[in-house]
């Protein structure tokens, strides 16, 4: 069916909505504009001067003219390390380069000399694991003094720290997955081992170098005195080491020399009748994506018909909805988006235990069809109370998440309001491994929400007091209850948990249709293997 | 009616004769040579025979071989067009003696008017005004210098035997006449193995007028004149009818003087007679004098159809059937105003050097009649004239014909060569053209004012670098520059007549940029087949072929795209390096092996297009090697001598 909207975009409450979306919108705009200007203006201008081309520009310049750029973490680092790290160090994104998906990971030298940051390695990391699960070729643009020392604790030695990039690189590539590194700089130290690793690399003369160890600590070692350049410049690592494969004249040398490296992988990974080729034609959706502002509360704790919200992401706003009259707080049904065809999971209140079935009935649908699954994130959790346990919604929600975890289709979520306790894990959040998360600036995460959290705590505290005898002022409990609403307050919002990677990124809620089609297509890139459930509690 | 006629010619007027005879039902003949094999004139006719090689010696000047595919092809009639066999009387000849058709006079009177000489004592005698002058077989310097000053100061000295100007003096004053009939002589004698010269009055300010004339060996009428006074180096390149500033009375009179000429030789077909008239006062029926007659269609024989509504080509072949001239003069008139505009692959800014090349691009607005011999893919080859087309406007009045040209100049698309198109559009828009107030000497006069090439702006710059990324051609689909909260950037390279510049092009959604080059930034949307530039809707263009690119807007702006996987690497051949400017014959070495040489000295000399260019050294030096020999064919670039020292 054709969904229809109810909104009068004159109403009060449209323009106050709006009016919140743009502020939330603003205050993300600002951050996002930090992250891209990278390590500012002066160390731009340095990098500059050395006839290197800016990070961006690289990133561009490996990618088709025009091409779209799916940038993964942009948020990355906003306000951790004392701001010292904008966008994480590094930029990630898929564009495309002949006309295929590729991961581009660049490391950004204007910011700590491109130096990796915990939250640069978290970010590398995720970049891979991208790439990993959607097959698809990475392309890194290394220009980077390796590890930051200063924090070597939290960037050397764990499970998820730097060498996992390497075993990551050696197992893509085992995998069939090309791995392409371009040295545009230093590459130094573990850093050396991303070109080592490569299935190809290429290296800029008298620019780019790789080194186990630079000239300093080679002079410290064996008082051997030596430059870089001929310690392990582009001219010894393509003509006497091997290290490299191509010597390339400057970056934009370079970076023709990586398209054209693309250029020769083959085409095994295209699963082209997968998804529609450009040129398919589909219907936008009826009521425009601009309106999306209009019609959302901001905030996640008004209700509001979420079909509004599904009316304006899919083609022709048409909605096959599964089940609509049983479970009606989950929201499920086939769409298409720009052609794709796609299973929509939304929330449309707390989860009951009928929802919950609903949405594992519809999970194992999709599964069995091989449709992708979009989750339209916006729970406050599972309902609570002596009723619904005793009816199950432990067994119940079980099967959701179960299902959620298990399918074998591509995941891919957007938290467009609130997310909250077992909610997340039920509509695929971030650990139950969508291929890309992402979140819009009026969303909410947290276990619970912040009053809920503190009356959790003041509960707890206030029987202590009592078995104690200890009187508790309204006031004292006010003010045991505010550092807890405060920072659970301030963890909640989209920025926080964007810095922290816990999702890819924060996107305008008015590009919903377009990431969400782009992160399909890039998902489908990978053939949509069979799904196995685990056991279900009936 | 012939059933078959064959066209001896090739290029645009063989095309254009060709599509005369289709639609009178005549099936035609092509002829060609091996560089012509793929030719649109090949291509158009029901059947083609191969001549020869593609020297014109060796294949459009065969007149043998081309009686011999007459006759294999049942051909009664041969079409010469212009140029070629046209005005070869033994050709005529030996179509006549092997029973066929020539398509034109007859021998005798292309034999008549052949010389100069002869052409203007018959002239002479049948009352048509000439150059006052001297022609006399007493060739003694005073007997000259009295003919001087009786045809009267400024005068002109002209080998008898004469042509392309060689051998040729102008006199202002009596005391310079001893010296300027030396070196005239000297030069007449170098150029022809003949020192006798002739004395005309030198005329001022010259206008090129001829009257189109068509006869049937018997009777003859005028088709009006035509003005071909804009001309570079002898060469026309806008014609037009009627003639500004042609009075009736005039144009009676001058037609009238024409159709006698032709009378008096007997003329058939169509010929022109060509006149110089002084402009100095304007046209004045007393200063308009026979310069020489030509026998045959000429090039811009379009712009009298035009005005008159006649084919001429039709005309041609019912008069060489046999029919009786089926016109009165006064059944004959004028209609509005029409211009004809040569566009040539050659490149004005450096001294009309011809030019050669792929054309990858040529279409025309449907308001203006284009005949052209090729079409786009097609070779410009060194091997014959470089006209790539002829832009004829037809319109009420004269202004309006200009702008028609000046618009179908404007939104050509000409690319793969070199080309005079801004050139042309220059000449339509000058104000002394449009005043009508032109002659002989207006193209040399404006020099740079004409010839500059013109310098691409920002906007066209931006295009270009759109271009060169493979942004222009409209549907770039809807994800085109999508992007999160900033939108990526391409930076652009470019280089324009040697002058390197780069465009960062930020793509901002579909069909949506932002470009800058320096200070300037532009806000580019496609729109549609248009472009909206900083608010501004052009017709503009830009398409790369290759690694060139080019920017249709008025003016063709062509680029270079430097491949970015082929940098720096291979070495351009330096100042050491003397090369060969185009593809030609390398007419001869004048330098050997350890020859001293200085800047501007004469190495050698390039015979191309028709023309020789000398190729001089580029510094001081010593030659250390000669790389090709005398006589052999060279390829555009080739390294030719080599400096040392």
């Amino acid at each position: 069916m054709i969904l229809s909207t109810a909104l009068d975009p004159a109403s009060e409450e449209a323009r106050a909505n709006r009016a919140a979306h743009e502020v939330a919108l603003a205050e993300v705009r600002a951050a996002a504009d930090a992250a891209v200007a990278g390590g500012g203006d002066a160390a731009r201008g340095r990098h500059v001067a050395r006839g290197k081309m800016l990070p961006r520009d690289r990133v561009a310049g490996v990618l088709d003219p025009g091409s779209s750029f799916l940038e993964v973490g942009l948020f990355a680092g906003h306000g951790l390390h004392d701001g010292a790290c904008p966008c994480g160090g590094v930029i990630a994104g898929v564009g495309w380069v002949h006309g295929r998906p590729v991961m581009v990971v660049c490391n950004d030298a204007t910011v700590k000399g491109g130096t990796y940051y915990p939250i640069t390695v978290k970010k590398h990391l995720r970049a891979q694991e991208i790439a990993a699960e959607n097959r698809l070729p990475c392309v890194y643009l290394v220009d980077s003094g390796g590890a930051n020392l200063p924090q070597q604790d939290q960037v050397f030695p764990d499970r998820d720290h730097f060498g996992r990039i390497f075993l990551n690189q050696a197992r893509m590539s085992a995998d069939g997955i090309a791995q392409i590194a371009v040295v545009m700089g230093s590459c130094t130290a573990g850093g050396a081992y991303v070109p080592a690793m490569a299935d190809v690399s290429i290296i800029v003369r008298d620019q780019g170098t790789i080194f186990l160890a630079g000239p300093p600590l080679v002079h410290a070692a064996t008082g051997e005195e030596v430059t870089a350049e001929d310690l392990g410049g582009g001219d010894v690592h393509t003509r006497i080491s091997g290290v490299a494969d191509q010597l390339a004249d400057d970056d934009a040398h370079a970076l023709a020399l990586a398209r054209q490296a693309v250029a020769s992988l083959g085409g095994i990974d295209r699963q082209s009748s997968e998804f529609p080729e450009d040129t398919a034609t589909w219907d936008e959706p009826i009521h425009d994506p601009e309106t999306l502002l209009d019609v959302v509360p901001p905030s996640p704790a008004t209700p509001y018909d979420v079909r509004e919200v599904i009316a304006r992401l899919v083609d022709g706003s048409r909605f096959d909805e599964f089940k609509p009259r049983f479970g009606e707080t989950l929201v499920t049904g086939f769409a298409r988006i720009c052609g794709i065809a796609v299973g929509i999971v939304a929330n449309d209140g707390v989860i009951f235990s009928d929802a919950a079935q609903k949405g594992a009935h519809f999970v194992q649908l999709c599964s069995q069809r091989r449709i992708p699954l979009v989750f339209l994130q916006n729970v406050t959790g599972f309902m609570v109370g002596r009723e619904a346990e005793h009816g199950g919604i432990a067994r119940h929600g079980a099967k959701l998440v179960n299902a959620v975890a298990c399918t074998a289709v591509p995941k891919v979520t957007l938290i467009i309001g609130g997310s909250f306790g077992a909610g997340n894990y039920g509509m695929a959040g971030r650990a139950y491994g969508p291929r890309f998360l992402w979140t819009w600036p009026n969303s909410r995460i947290g276990v619970m929400g912040p009053a809920q959290a503190a009356d959790v705590l003041a509960t707890v505290r206030r029987q202590a007091m009592d078995r104690a005898g200890t009187p508790w002022s309204a006031e004292d409990e006010a003010a045991f209850r505010r550092p807890t609403e405060e920072a659970l307050k301030a963890q909640s919002h989209p920025l926080y948990a964007s810095a922290r990677l816990w999702d890819d990124g924060i996107i305008d809620p008015r590009q919903s249709r377009q990431v969400l089609v782009l992160s399909l297509r890039i998902a489908l890139n990978a053939p949509v293997e069979e799904t196995r459930f685990g056991v279900f509690r009936m | 009616m012939f059933r078959t006629v064959l066209i001896a010619n090739r290029g645009e007027i063989a095309c254009r004769v060709i599509r005369t005879c289709r639609r009178m039902g005549i099936a035609t003949v092509a002829v060609y040579s091996d560089a012509d094999a793929d030719a649109p004139h090949v291509a158009l006719a029901d059947r083609a025979v191969r001549l020869g090689g593609a020297a014109p010696a060796d294949s459009y000047l065969r007149g043998d071989a081309i009686v011999d595919a007459m006759r294999a092809t049942g051909a009664q009639a041969v079409h010469p067009g212009y140029g070629f066999l046209s005005e070869n009387a033994e050709f005529a000849d030996a179509v006549a003696a092997a029973g066929l058709v020539f398509v034109g006079p007859s021998a005798r009177a292309m034999r008549i008017m052949g010389r100069k000489d002869a052409a203007k004592a018959a002239m002479r005698e049948a009352g048509v005004p000439v150059v006052p002058g001297h022609e006399g077989a007493d060739q003694s310097d005073a007997a000259l210098a009295d003919a001087a000053a009786a045809v009267g100061y400024p005068v002109l000295i002209k080998a008898v035997a004469g042509g392309g100007g060689k051998g040729m003096r102008a006199v202002h004053a009596p005391g310079d006449f001893a010296d300027a009939l030396g070196a005239a002589r000297a030069e007449a004698r170098g150029a022809f193995g003949d020192d006798r010269v002739l004395i005309e009055r030198l005329i001022d300010r010259p206008r090129h007028v001829e009257v189109q004339v068509f006869g049937d060996g018997t009777r003859a009428v005028h088709l009006f004149e035509r003005d071909c006074s804009l001309q570079r180096r002898h060469q026309k390149v806008l014609e037009e009818a009627p003639a500004p500033g042609m009075s009736p009375a005039l144009r009676d009179a001058m037609g009238a003087a024409a159709v006698r000429a032709a009378e008096a030789i007997g003329y058939g077909g169509a010929g022109t007679v060509e006149f110089v008239a002084d402009a100095t006062d304007g046209l004045r029926a007393d200063r308009f004098f026979f310069l020489e007659m030509n026998t045959r269609l000429q090039v811009e024989h379009p712009v009298t159809e035009a005005v008159t509504g006649i084919d001429l080509v039709e005309w041609q072949l019912r008069v060489a059937a046999g029919e009786p001239l089926w016109v009165e003069q006064d059944d004959l008139s004028l209609d509005g105003h029409a211009v004809e505009v040569r566009l040539y692959a050659e490149d004005p800014a450096n001294g009309f050097l011809p030019a050669t090349g792929q054309l990858t691009h040529l279409s025309f607005p449907p308001t203006v009649r284009v005949d052209a011999g090729v079409a786009a893919g097609d070779p410009i080859g060194p091997d014959y004239d470089p006209m790539i087309a002829k832009v004829i406007a037809h319109a009420p009045t004269r202004a309006a014909a200009l702008a028609k040209v000046d618009h179908a100049l404007s939104n050509a698309r000409v690319a793969g060569t070199a080309t005079n198109l801004s050139f042309l559009r220059r000449l339509v828009r000058d104000p002394d053209v449009v005043a009508g107030d032109v002659d002989t000497g207006l193209i040399a006069r404006k020099g740079a004012a004409l010839t500059d090439r013109p310098v691409p702006c920002t906007r066209s710059r931006s295009l270009a670098a759109l271009a060169a990324l493979g942004l222009a051609d409209g549907d770039g689909g809807p994800w085109q520059g999508f992007a999160l909260w900033a939108p990526l950037a391409w930076v652009q390279p470019l280089v324009w007549q040697g002058e390197g510049f780069e465009v960062r092009v930020a793509v901002l959604g579909p069909g949506r940029f932002r470009a800058t080059l320096g200070d300037a930034v532009h806000e580019i949307v496609r729109d549609g087949a248009r472009w909206r530039i900083d608010g501004d809707s052009v017709a503009a263009d830009a398409v790369r072929d290759g690694d060139a690119v080019h920017v249709f807007w008025g003016n063709v702006y062509g680029f270079a795209v430097a491949d970015p996987l082929a940098p720096a690497e291979a070495e351009a051949p330096g100042a050491d390096v003397v090369t060969a400017p185009m593809p030609g014959l390398l007419r001869e070495v004048r330098v050997a092996v350890g020859d001293a040489v200085a800047a501007g000295d004469r190495l050698a000399v390039l015979e191309a297009m028709k023309m020789e260019h000398a190729l001089r050294a580029p510094r001081d030096g010593t030659v250390a090697e000669v790389l090709a020999a005398a006589g052999t064919p060279v390829a555009a670039g080739a390294a030719l001598i080599r400096l040392a020292g």
